[in-house]
């Protein structure tokens, strides 16, 4: 009987296995219910409500640094240009998920692709030519992502801790390069770079605002609030006043995006991706041609990040320089990511909201600021592996988890074959 | 051995392989051919070589010498992946499914292998694009109800029951649309009630159009479910033909059922 006694057991050690792991997930509910919680109740609301809802909250995004809310707005520095670098982070983040959340290739060296857009840009309208910067985004985020396919071509090859190595690499080569090319204005940078066309007069100098009209921002005495004429940002004017202009311009874009990354995950692509990562060997086996998949996520991610670097060439300062995108930028962005929650697509904005906006919020710490991000990211994952917004699916199949034990009265049904 | 060919043309043939990992010979001048609509047992000891010629049939590894030819077409040089698209397809011995996404999603990716709907298809929703996912999900559910699953469609795979999980593999195979599906050890792990249970699947699952290959540790099973069998040992063709035919030859009893464990 030594066979079958060895299979039985087996079966039964596997088994307890599983048994353990539902456990596991049981334990672990208690921490979630709140987000949980949230999620099935916006399902239940009526496709009207949502939509309503959405709209609200995008409209009040949008407003968010004329309404200048106590406590949020940051009191140090500008708080428009503040929002544009959390929506600049979230745009890279959600970029980078592609490649990381999405594909699972761990790319340490996504700023590459941020200089490579930034730089296009400036050479492009600025340093060798004049185009216009609706004329150089495009081009910007088509070179990047021909420099994403470039790179993934012979890299992708390699797998895990190879890849992350050799895209570390590729940062640096890339910070290197413009370092010590003259062509691109070497240590010198790129200035001068134009910000994107005004609607609206343009502003006249030496104190004209431009713009078809002006909104004043919000000022508040403790909860009560009243207009603020003295912060006023001209509609639309990309200038020196107001730097509200170019958060708009990048929250366009990341929504853009959002819905984009949104269309494709809920495809076979975004299901090839997760295969892929999930386990590369059966995923080609199921018929995924897994490497065409990897270097298109990695292309994707690229233009995205290309895209991020083209908005920053051009935000309100106009220049760039190599000091702009080094080695910590890749590894704050990789954090971004994780932070927020791999493979999911509002984990990464949060993410990198949280990790563009606190450092600038607590600026008065800021001798600690690196000591209180080291810290978290080691509790992080500690305590909550998935990200502070883990991917939609872990909570669907959670609830359908729920509803099963319910159905079963919290008994093991016995196991059936057929 | 040849036994008489009361099924179909011969849909993959197994021409004299050899597979060396350096001095180890894996499969020696292996023969074997499999017909269309038949479930070919492929049984032998451990180290008989089993997953060894599974691998050189899904394009795993590239045999030292001789051929694999599908449908007349050698499968030399062919990605993995391409060979999955003409036809074959295969579940592990240790569980391989894709185990943060849903039970769903696995068949999906399955299905996927028949489409071609890209990132610009995705973007703006073609019709092409929601032909093919239509079709994935008909498909995919389809095979789920099949396999006894579908009411676990939104789970995650990690948190199925191991049989579950072994159901859910063959029914991913499946969706790859297959002409040629090859079980590993599909009944790993299995008490002998439920490997009855899955060897009447299969049986179900043959009956769909499926051509079956299995492998197979327990001989009774085998013999029950199974049109040929083919035997292997040290990487050896030992004997070829009908269960009946395996149950009475003299080297299978020597080399197999001479060790058995349940004979001591």
């Amino acid at each position: 009987m030594g066979v079958v006694e060895n299979l039985r057991q087996n079966a039964a050690s596997s088994g307890a296995a599983a048994r353990l792991r539902e456990g596991g997930a049981t334990a672990g509910r208690g921490v979630r219910t709140g987000l949980e919680r949230m999620h099935d109740g916006w399902a239940r609301l009526p496709r009207g409500a949502r939509i309503a809802l959405t709209v609200l909250l995008v409209i009040l995004v949008y407003l968010l640094p004329l309404i200048r809310p106590p406590v949020i707005t940051t009191q140090q520095i500008d708080f428009g240009g503040v929002m544009f670098g959390v929506a600049a982070l979230a745009l890279v983040a959600v970029g980078l998920n592609i490649v990381i959340g999405y594909a699972g290739l761990l790319d340490l060296g996504y700023v590459g692709f941020y200089a490579i857009g930034a730089y296009t840009t400036g050479v492009l309208t600025s340093l060798h030519a004049s185009w216009p910067f609706f004329l150089a985004l495009p081009v910007a985020v088509g070179v990047t992502m021909f420099s994403g396919l470039l790179l993934g071509w012979p890299t992708l090859r390699v797998r895990g801790d190879y890849l992350a190595i050799v895209t570390l690499g590729f940062g640096e080569i890339i910070r290197l390069a413009v370092t010590n090319l003259g062509w691109v204005g070497a240590a010198r940078g790129i200035k001068d770079i134009p910000h994107p066309p005004n609607i609206g007069p343009d502003p006249e100098p030496p104190f004209g605002t431009g713009g078809l009209f002006n909104i004043p921002a919000l000022q508040w005495d403790g909860l009560v609030p009243s207009l603020d004429t003295g912060r006023e940002t001209p509609f639309l004017v990309f200038g020196a006043v107001s730097a509200v202009p170019y958060y708009w311009l990048v929250l366009s874009f990341l929504i853009l995006i959002l819905f984009a990354d949104r269309l494709v995950k809920d495809s076979r692509v975004g299901r090839a991706w997760e295969a892929t990562r999930e386990d590369e060997d059966a995923a080609e086996l199921m018929g995924v041609p897994t490497f065409r998949f990897k270097l298109l996520a990695f292309a994707l991610g690229a233009a995205i990040g290309g895209l991020s670097g083209s908005l920053y060439a051009s935000s309100q300062s106009g220049y760039i320089n190599p000091q702009s995108f080094p080695l910590l930028l890749s590894i704050l962005f990789v954090a971004a990511v994780f932070v927020g929650g791999a493979g999911s697509r509002w984990g990464a904005v949060v993410g990198g909201t949280l990790v563009a906006y606190l450092p600038e919020r607590f600026r008065e710490f800021a001798d600690w600021r690196l000591l209180v991000f080291g810290l978290a990211l080691m509790i992080l994952p500690v305590y909550r592996p998935e990200g502070l917004v883990p991917a939609r699916r872990t909570l669907r199949a959670r609830a359908a988890d729920k509803e099963i034990e319910h159905l079963e009265g919290r008994d093991e049904a016995p196991r059936q074959v057929v | 051995m040849e036994t008489t060919n009361e099924h179909g043309r011969r849909i993959l043939e197994f021409d004299d392989v050899t597979l060396r990992f350096g001095g180890l010979t894996a499969l020696d001048s292996v023969t074997f051919h499999i017909e269309e609509g038949e479930i070919l047992g492929m049984i032998g000891p451990n180290g008989a070589g089993k997953t060894t010629a599974f691998n050189a049939i899904t394009g795993v590894y590239q045999p030292t010498s001789g051929q694999v030819r599908f449908l007349d077409q050698s499968l030399a040089g062919l990605k993995r992946h391409a060979i999955t698209k003409r036809g074959i397809a295969r579940t592990f011995q240790n569980i391989r499914l894709f185990r943060s996404m849903t039970a769903l999603e696995n068949v999906l990716v399955g299905a996927d292998s028949n489409h071609s709907a890209g990132v610009l298809s995705a973007l703006f929703r073609t019709p092409k694009h929601r032909r093919e996912e239509d079709e994935a999900h008909t498909v995919g559910m389809e095979l789920l109800e099949f396999m006894g699953l579908a009411s676990r469609a939104d789970e995650l795979a990690a948190n199925l029951s191991y049989g579950d999980q072994r159901r859910l593999e063959i029914a991913r195979a499946m969706a790859t649309g297959p002409k040629l599906l090859c079980l590993d050890e599909p009944a790993a792990g299995f008490n002998p009630q439920e490997k009855v249970q899955l060897m009447e699947l299969i049986r179900r699952v043959r009956d769909r159009g499926f051509t079956v290959l299995l492998i197979e540790h327990d001989m009774r099973l085998v013999m029950g479910v199974t049109d040929r069998i083919v035997v292997l040992e040290f990487g050896k063709k030992i004997a070829e033909g009908t269960p009946a035919e395996i149950r009475d030859d003299p080297a299978v009893i020597a080399a197999y059922l001479g060790v058995d464990e349940d004979a001591s």
